[in-house]
């Protein structure tokens, strides 16, 4: 997988630069997007002898139109764009990805155009994509790549991102995974495993088996390690998988439960909380020197910590005031100061990537709130309200949090259930995510092909 | 007696259906079994020996021990004190009505609220660890204030 990123990231090179750096069309993400862009992706056109290759290699009728579905639906879920449905698409996908007649695209209201072809070149998959501005009538991005066939969904994914990017000024979040914990069995024994999946719920495969407890696993900034919690033999502590490799180690060598685990920006580190008697704090662990220190020293609960994306910070929960409340202390431990003042108590604050904003789960008067302040603790803003949800990771461009909800079971303790849901910064486009099983404590990787 | 009961019972019942519309529902929970928010029935509550209850609740957030608590310690430290060679686990627990890291370190403390209880009735703390389960392990899993008081707990289990 190493070596294939590597290769995959030589190889994508840019043939043409749009002329111009601005675009007719833009889309404003700021705020939730009542009226999406209609935009029509035509499936990539493909030659019969490369169709017939990737058929036998991947067992796809027509990886073309399997590519244009991947970018389609990736665009649709971000309640920016509206794919317009092929039926009502006039021209054929190798004559428009020459030059679309944009009269036709024109007519059934298309803005824009995302046009491509693929072929089967030295056993690879090669493809470029064309986006078109239907109303000024120009390219404003063609872009080609080659890479091994079995990457067709990430190719997908890329052109997605390149497309996000060019209409919305902003990185995409396309090419990216989900680690989360996969849940099975009845509340009081629930079997957990570590799961992984691509961003549209791709390619979902377990990373552990469910013989011990596992919660709260998180990428590293290069998404190919994860720190989580681990019970094996009964032992919480903090551990580390490399996804690559499937190998694992425990994190430091603690008298105690170790727990909340997360990676400092420059993946050196990891925080966490050790738990002893009746006390948890926050410490870090140098992954090179195995350097343990001390960062929170108090007699309260200090933990679910994050850092800032410069690492000069570090936000975390406490309930010190009496409940839990969020504080900001220098990375070192010093200056800590309170920021959540609202009504409720505040817990899992998140550090944006962009790192103006912190997300939080609320709790007040029974229900729960997954929201967003600024790092200050200024401009609250709940996002959304339910029975209960927590734990919010942000996309790689901040502009998404996913985070998990459970449902209120009945008097006799049945319809129990968890599952992954995404909401945009704005407070719109709430989604579902589907997985296999039930699904918890999600974390989002960064953009894979950066 | 046994007619009377079921008479009273089921004139309860009926009194409850009047009462609330949406009788089927709802689960009043029963007087006697919470005290404020701390659970006091025992329902769930098995024995390391006969009279000593293996588990102590808790109000919401807190680790404080209630007098109930103490006493079920009380109880707990005579029964180890008598077989000496018994070790045991504490299992600290919360509701599910909370964060999960924050409950995880919410378990510990209860754990050793009833561990510190039980050293300074002479257990040894080499005989007591102590393991925080959060919210991962209820034992209702109903989601209502009873059900909440129940998985508030702190249970002393036999290692050996």
């Amino acid at each position: 997988m190493g070596n294939m990123k590597k290769f995959f990231i030589l190889s994508l090179l840019i043939f043409i630069i749009p002329l111009k750096s601005f675009s007719l069309i833009e889309v404003d993400i700021t705020r939730g997007n009542l009226n999406p862009l209609p935009l029509a992706v035509s499936p990539l056109s493909i030659d019969d002898n490369s169709r017939k290759n990737f058929k036998r290699i991947l067992d796809k009728e027509n990886i073309g139109i399997a590519i244009s579905l991947i970018v389609e639906n990736n665009l649709k879920t971000t309640g920016l764009f509206n794919p317009l449905n092929k039926d009502a698409f006039l021209q054929a996908p190798d004559i428009a990805n020459l030059k679309p007649r944009f009269e036709d695209w024109n007519l059934i209201k298309a803005q824009a155009l995302i046009t491509g072809k693929v072929d089967y070149v030295d056993e690879k998959l090669r493809v470029e994509f064309r986006l078109w501005d239907v109303l000024a009538a120009k390219e404003m991005m063609a872009l080609a790549f080659t890479t091994v066939p079995n990457n067709w969904r990430r190719v997908g994914h890329i052109i997605s991102d390149k497309v996000y990017e060019r209409l919305t000024g902003e990185k995409g979040y396309f090419d990216t995974r989900i680690i989360y914990v996969a849940e099975e069995g009845p509340k009081t024994k629930r079997i957990k495993k570590l799961a992984i999946m691509d961003q549209d719920g791709a390619n979902n495969k377990f990373l552990t088996l469910g013989n011990e407890l596992v919660l709260t696993p998180r990428f590293n900034p290069t998404s190919q390690m994860v720190t989580y919690l681990s019970y094996f033999r009964n032992l919480p502590r903090v551990y580390l998988l490399d996804i690559e490799t499937g190998m694992q180690e425990v994190v430091g060598d603690f008298p105690g439960m170790t727990f909340a685990p997360r990676f400092s920006p420059d993946g050196k580190k990891i925080i966490m909380s050790f738990a002893k008697d009746g006390n948890s704090d926050i410490y870090t662990m140098d992954l090179e020197n195995r350097i343990v220190e001390k960062i929170t020293n108090h007699p309260s609960i200090d933990t679910s910590p994050s850092y800032s994306p410069d690492g000069k910070f570090i936000c975390f929960n406490s309930d010190r005031s009496g409940y839990q409340q969020i504080y900001v202390m220098n990375s070192d431990g010093s200056k800590v100061k309170r920021i959540s003042f609202g009504n409720g108590i505040y817990g899992t604050p998140v550090w944006s990537p962009r790192g103006d904003l912190i997300a939080f789960t609320k709790l007040h008067k029974g229900k729960f709130y997954i929201g967003v302040m600024r790092t200050d603790g200024s401009g609250e803003r709940l996002l959304t309200e339910n029975f209960y949800q927590e734990a919010p990771s942000w996309s790689p461009n901040g502009r998404v949090l996913i985070f998990y909800r459970e449902t209120k079971t009945d008097a006799d303790g049945k319809g129990f259930s968890a599952k992954l849901w995404s909401i945009d910064l704005t407070g719109y486009n709430e989604r579902k995510i589907k997985t296999p099983t039930d699904g918890s404590d999600p974390s989002w990787s960064s953009l894979l092909s950066n | 007696m046994k007619l009377n009961k079921i008479l009273k019972n089921s004139l309860l019942v009926v009194l409850a259906c009047l009462a609330l519309t949406a009788c089927a529902t709802k689960k009043v929970s029963q007087p006697g079994q919470m005290q404020g928010d701390v659970y006091t029935g025992t329902d769930t509550v098995e024995y390391l020996a006969s009279g000593v209850p293996d588990r102590v609740f808790f109000a919401t957030n807190e680790s404080v021990l209630t007098t109930a608590s103490r006493e079920t310690l009380r109880k707990q430290a005579a029964w180890l004190r008598k077989n000496s060679d018994i070790t045991v686990v504490l299992e600290g627990h919360a509701d599910e009505r909370g964060t999960r890291e924050y409950n995880l370190a919410l378990g510990e403390r209860r754990a050793n609220a009833a561990k510190d209880y039980l050293m300074t009735y002479g257990i040894s703390s080499d005989r007591i660890s102590v393991l925080s389960y959060g919210k991962e392990r209820p034992v209702d899993s109903g989601s209502n204030p009873l059900a909440w008081s129940k998985n508030r707990r702190a249970v002393t289990v036999k290692a050996n």
